[in-house]
């Protein structure tokens, strides 16, 4: 098949392009560098204090005690701090890319929400325990981001108005949430309300390794959507006559971020702000067009671990990390909308 | 009547969750034709467009692409032959020219072979024949709307297909950017491309065309050369609008010249 080849101008003058990549490859390096050093300083901190060399002495061999504090106490706490919060910030790349818009984050549209409204349906009306727990989040993640799809599927399903349905949705189930811890018994509703703070403190290694299983199937998913991803960006029809397929894409593009959110929303509680930010974060480090997804994943994994250090270390008093990027969020919200303000008037 | 051209549509029914928009619509793209489509809002011209390049599947019929139903071949394979420059395209924040002209390389690409030689050749040709290799630094953002429209034709040429079908491609731009970019058309045609344009303008359409498909209704009402299908009689039907029609003193096609209220009465 003969394409359409086009005769070259000669002499025409040929600048080579500025190579956006390198960019994007220094931030990725330097996020990579920030996440490892945060990992290892993390790992020192705690009430039996170790020096970064210590923490890597006591990685690499066994140091007795100093490697059962670090590879059996901090280690699962920090892992799942970087591994949970790029999975948030994938999600949240993965939403924002497909709804073109920096609010339509998995968080904003309602499907921590419903993860949430399972939970509670699970403590205070079946009151079951923690694999209970971990179902309900999932299943009712997934279904509300059926529900959402469907209600905004028309004709295919674009961008605004799922964010719209899926702030409607919220919502509806913020009102659900406070009902079912309403009629709770207090203690249950304690319990409940702590989980839906978001915690990571509580991990470890038997609740992270299954989570961590399921994100390493799902990264190649994500990774091998990434192309059409990229394609969806120029709009639907452009997309579609490059040979995407635009509804199937988008539906595995949906299934992909809502997996990630609830696996990471099962375990550990709605953790808000990561998937809003990171990705626009990473833009910005990385000069890129359009979402970076491995830059958002370091991005997610730096801010959600120095958040969790900040709540366990710095803070007087030890929070849970989803208040923390609660306050985070809130904060960033704010500046986002000040911006806005700034360029427009 | 088995038509030999690699494009075309086999009475097709198109539409919209309840609207039909056309009924056992059938047309042929004669193969290096410079064909135009023209016709008054709503008249299905785009909707037939969008069927050509995939978009839109028909309720009934088929669009056929060399020999093989359109919805029968894979995506990537259709778009290896068959390029769009849609009507409404988004430009990603801070993407430059070179980055949104080289994602029409993507037909061309899998997962594992991302930018090859023959991409990087592509993405310069494409840049030259419309002009916009000195921008390819560029941010899209800080392009004019006529740059902005080269550059994704541009992403349309890179893709290296036989056959590309334009969406209303003028309609933003200002006479110049119009005729610049017909002329660009019209350069592409001559260098072997079938081209099918949804066009607004009927003195475009019948200068650059070869091939014109006048549409009303949903249906194909006149086709054939410009010269032989724009009258008079034929822009009243089909527009509603009473006309003279001359011979365009340079190219000598034909050239409609509308009367208005203030010059029907005096007639």
């Amino acid at each position: 098949m003969t394409g359409v080849r086009v005769a070259t101008t000669p002499g025409a003058a040929r600048r080579p392009p500025a190579d956006p990549r390198r960019r994007s490859r220094v931030a990725v390096a330097g996020l990579a560098v920030a996440a490892v050093l945060l990992a290892l300083v993390a790992l020192g901190l705690g009430d039996y204090p170790l020096g970064v060399v210590d923490v890597v002495r006591a990685l690499v061999s066994d140091q007795g005690f100093a490697t059962t504090i670090v590879t059996e106490w901090r280690l699962p706490r920090v892992l799942v701090a970087l591994a949970f919060g790029a999975a948030l910030a994938v999600s949240g790349a993965l939403f924002q890319s497909l709804t073109r818009n920096p609010l339509g984050s998995p968080d904003v549209i309602g499907f921590s929400t419903g993860s949430y409204t399972g939970v509670l349906v699970v403590t205070t009306v079946l009151g079951t325990g923690t694999l209970g727990v971990s179902a309900g989040a999932l299943v009712a993640g997934l279904l509300t981001a059926l529900v959402v799809y469907l209600l905004a599927y028309r004709d295919g399903v674009q961008g605004f108005r799922l964010i719209v349905v899926g702030i409607g949705v919220t919502g509806m189930l913020h009102g659900v949430n406070v009902w079912l811890l309403l009629r709770a018994k207090t203690e249950v509703a304690l319990a409940a309300s702590i989980w839906g703070a978001g915690s990571i403190s509580l991990v470890g290694w038997s609740q992270a390794l299954p989570a961590f299983a399921v994100l390493v199937v799902l990264t190649p998913l994500v990774w091998a959507l990434r192309g059409p991803l990229r394609q969806l960006e120029l709009g639907d029809d452009a997309a579609g006559s490059h040979g995407v397929r635009v509804e199937a894409s988008r539906l595995a593009v949906v299934v992909l971020g809502v997996a990630l959110i609830a696996t990471v929303t099962a375990t550990a509680g709605p953790i808000a702000f990561v998937a809003l930010a990171a990705p626009q974060i990473a833009r910005r480090l990385a000069g890129s067009a359009g979402l970076p997804l491995v830059a958002s994943a370091l991005t997610g994994a730096v801010v959600l671990l120095a958040a969790d250090v900040l709540a366990q270390h710095v803070l007087p008093t030890a929070l849970p990390v989803g208040v923390v990027t609660v306050v985070l969020g809130g904060a960033y919200l704010l500046a986002l909308i000040v911006q806005e303000a700034r360029r427009r008037w | 009547m088995v038509s030999q051209d690699r494009l075309r549509a086999d009475r097709v029914t198109l539409g919209y969750e309840r609207k039909t928009v056309s009924t056992d619509l059938s047309l042929a793209v004669p193969d290096g034709s410079f064909t135009v489509v023209v016709g008054p809002n709503a008249c299905g011209k785009s909707t037939l467009l969008r069927s050509l390049a995939r978009l839109l599947r028909p309720a009934a019929g088929e669009v056929v692409l060399d020999g093989t139903s359109i919805h029968r071949m894979p995506t990537k394979e259709v778009a290896r032959r068959v390029g769009l420059l849609p009507q409404t395209a988004l430009a990603p924040e801070g993407i430059t020219v070179g980055e949104l002209v080289a994602r029409g390389r993507y037909p061309h690409q899998n997962l594992f072979r991302q930018q090859s030689d023959a991409d990087r050749r592509a993405v310069a040709d494409a840049m030259d024949a419309t002009r916009v290799t000195d921008l390819a630094a560029v941010p899209v953002d800080e392009l004019s709307g006529g740059q902005r429209q080269r550059v994704w034709v541009a992403m349309a040429l890179a893709q290296e297909t036989g056959i590309l079908l334009l969406d209303e491609p003028t309609t933003f731009l200002d006479i110049a950017h119009q005729i610049e970019l017909m002329d660009l058309f019209a350069r592409l045609h001559a260098q072997g491309a079938t081209l099918v344009a949804v066009l607004h303008d009927l003195n475009h359409a019948a200068r650059y065309a070869t091939h014109l498909v006048v549409m009303k209704d949903g249906a194909v009402v006149a086709r054939g050369r410009p010269a032989e299908v724009v009258t008079a009689e034929l822009v009243e039907e089909v527009f509603g609008l009473p006309c003279l029609v001359i011979p365009d003193p340079l190219a000598g096609t034909p050239l409609v010249i509308p009367r208005g209220s203030a010059h029907t009465a005096a007639d």
